[in-house]
């Protein structure tokens, strides 16, 4: 058993907070900058220039990347052969977040009722999903989610039948009817299989691949690469207001599932693709 | 591109009229921010006829809930949430003397009706842009509803603030004819 020390998770989780809201990933950077090249609406290319600036300025470190610095989104993977000292795993994950987001001048974006809508004022709690691995690591992502393009995401229950055809006609619909609402450009998150709560997981996940990550399956990688252009064709254009950049990436992810079903999910995530991850 | 008009609030008839779905703006002068806590408040007291803690006369209103500011700072980051959760209460807003509003993503028929009938703009700024719009606020301050936290209405005094006419008082969208335009078929 090796031993990790609750409160060395805090820090490490309230440093993640603040590094993800303020430095844009080397990938999504070379992506928009990619994409202002190919982009034919001056609108566009002049949106996508204040977004590479906007991600220079952001990098100083005063002023975070978008004020919407999100619902903290935590994939923890804990290693079997981990014990943790001091403490709960996901108390230690819940301070770090309240320091992080206190330390870091981030908004605090989450009420405690969604009926009643009081802030928590400290954007507590986090959504954790665990997962127990082989080795004796702790490996933490954080992934801050806005509200605006969270608000674009859609499960459907399709019929088998449905086949390759009903889930991408699906994406595409999904992504179309959003417009310029989910801060485009945007990466598409897409999850086929599982369950109803499964599949939602699933798009949740592929998130987290950096942009131009393939998925390992060739057949679902050409899938990617296929809806990816598709997309690019509808005109929405960076913030909707017209142009070649509607998307900066598609990730798909796939996980068996029941004879009579097809689940399949879209969760949209904007430019601010933001995630970080540490490893204790 | 089209040359940047710069608007200088608050705004005229003669101000809003020279904005056309499209065109580039910087706005320069005092601008209020509001979100859904903030606005359903205002329609409320409009509703029954009550006197609003603020004059909207000529006035932006600006969809932001900023991020803290850090010391020195007059705000943290400060781009535009989505505007068609505004929808409902907009109409209401430019009735009772507001010149339009800065946001994000489309705004529904009902809101183009209420631009053209009271003489409003609906203006996009860049969302996610949010550090580099922060550069243009010079001077921020919470004048309602301090208990709602980055909800609470405060007046933001711009310089130089990036914009794009989305919705204009002429009728026209920039959201459907951009689409249209390089929207590729077949
Ligand atoms: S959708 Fe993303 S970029 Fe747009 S306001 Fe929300 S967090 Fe910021």
């Amino acid at each position: 058993m090796r031993e990790i020390l609750y409160n060395d998770i805090v820090d490490k989780v309230a440093e993640i907070c603040i590094s993800a809201n303020y430095q844009l990933g080397e990938d999504v950077i070379n992506a928009l900058k990619k994409s202002r090249q190919k982009e034919d609406s001056p609108t566009g290319q002049a949106i996508l220039d204040q977004l590479i600036e906007n991600a220079t300025i952001s990098k100083d470190g005063i002023f975070p990347l978008c004020q919407d610095t999100g619902f903290s989104v935590f994939f923890v993977n804990i290693g079997q052969d981990v014990q943790i000292k001091g403490g709960l795993l996901n108390d230690a994950i819940s301070e770090g977040v309240k320091k992080g987001y206190t330390d870091g001048y981030l908004r605090k974006s989450i009420v405690i009722d969604p009926i009643k809508r009081v802030n928590t004022k400290d954007n507590t709690p986090p959504i954790i999903w665990t997962d127990i691995v082989p080795g004796d690591k702790l490996r933490i992502t954080i992934a801050p989610k806005g509200g605006g393009s969270e608000n674009m995401s859609e499960v459907a229950m399709l019929k088998p039948a449905d086949g390759a055809e009903g889930i991408k006609n699906f994406v595409i619909d999904k992504v179309s009817r959003s417009g310029g609402n989910p801060c485009p450009p945007i990466v598409v998150g897409v999850g086929i299989g599982g369950t109803f709560e499964k599949v939602a997981w699933l798009a949740k996940k592929s998130l987290l691949r950096d942009i131009g990550d393939r998925n390992p399956d060739p057949y679902y990688a050409d899938m990617e690469l296929e809806l990816l252009e598709k997309i690019n064709k509808l005109g929405i254009g960076p913030q909707g207001l017209g142009g070649r950049t509607t998307a900066l990436d598609v990730h798909v992810e796939v996980f068996p599932c029941h004879i009579a079903t097809m689940p399949a999910a879209v969760n949209i995530q904007c430019h601010a693709a933001r995630h970080k991850t540490v490893t204790l | 591109m089209s040359e940047i008009i710069k608007l200088t609030t608050p705004l005229d008839d003669a101000q809003v009229e020279k904005c056309h779905a499209g065109d580039n703006v910087l706005i320069t002068g005092p601008i209020y921010t509001a979100r859904d806590a903030a606005h359903k408040k205002l329609v409320d007291l409009l509703s029954a006829n009550k006197e609003l803690p603020i004059d909207l006369k000529g006035h932006l209103v600006y969809y932001v809930g900023p991020s803290p500011a850090r010391p020195g700072q007059a705000i943290g980051s400060a781009g535009p949430t989505t505007s068609y959760r505004m929808d409902p209460y907009a109409p209401e807003i430019l009735k009772a003397g507001s010149k339009g509003m800065i946001g994000k993503g489309e705004m529904g028929a009902s809101v183009t009706e209420a631009l053209m009938k009271y003489k409003g703009v609906y203006l996009a700024a860049v969302g996610g842009a949010a550090a580099l719009i922060a550069k243009s606020i010079k001077n921020s301050k919470v004048v309602a509803y301090e208990e709602l936290g980055a909800e609470a209405i405060r007046i933001l005094e711009v310089e130089n603030f990036p914009a794009i006419v989305a919705q204009d008082c002429h009728g026209n969208n920039i959201f459907k004819e951009g689409r249209e335009k390089y929207e590729i078929t077949a």
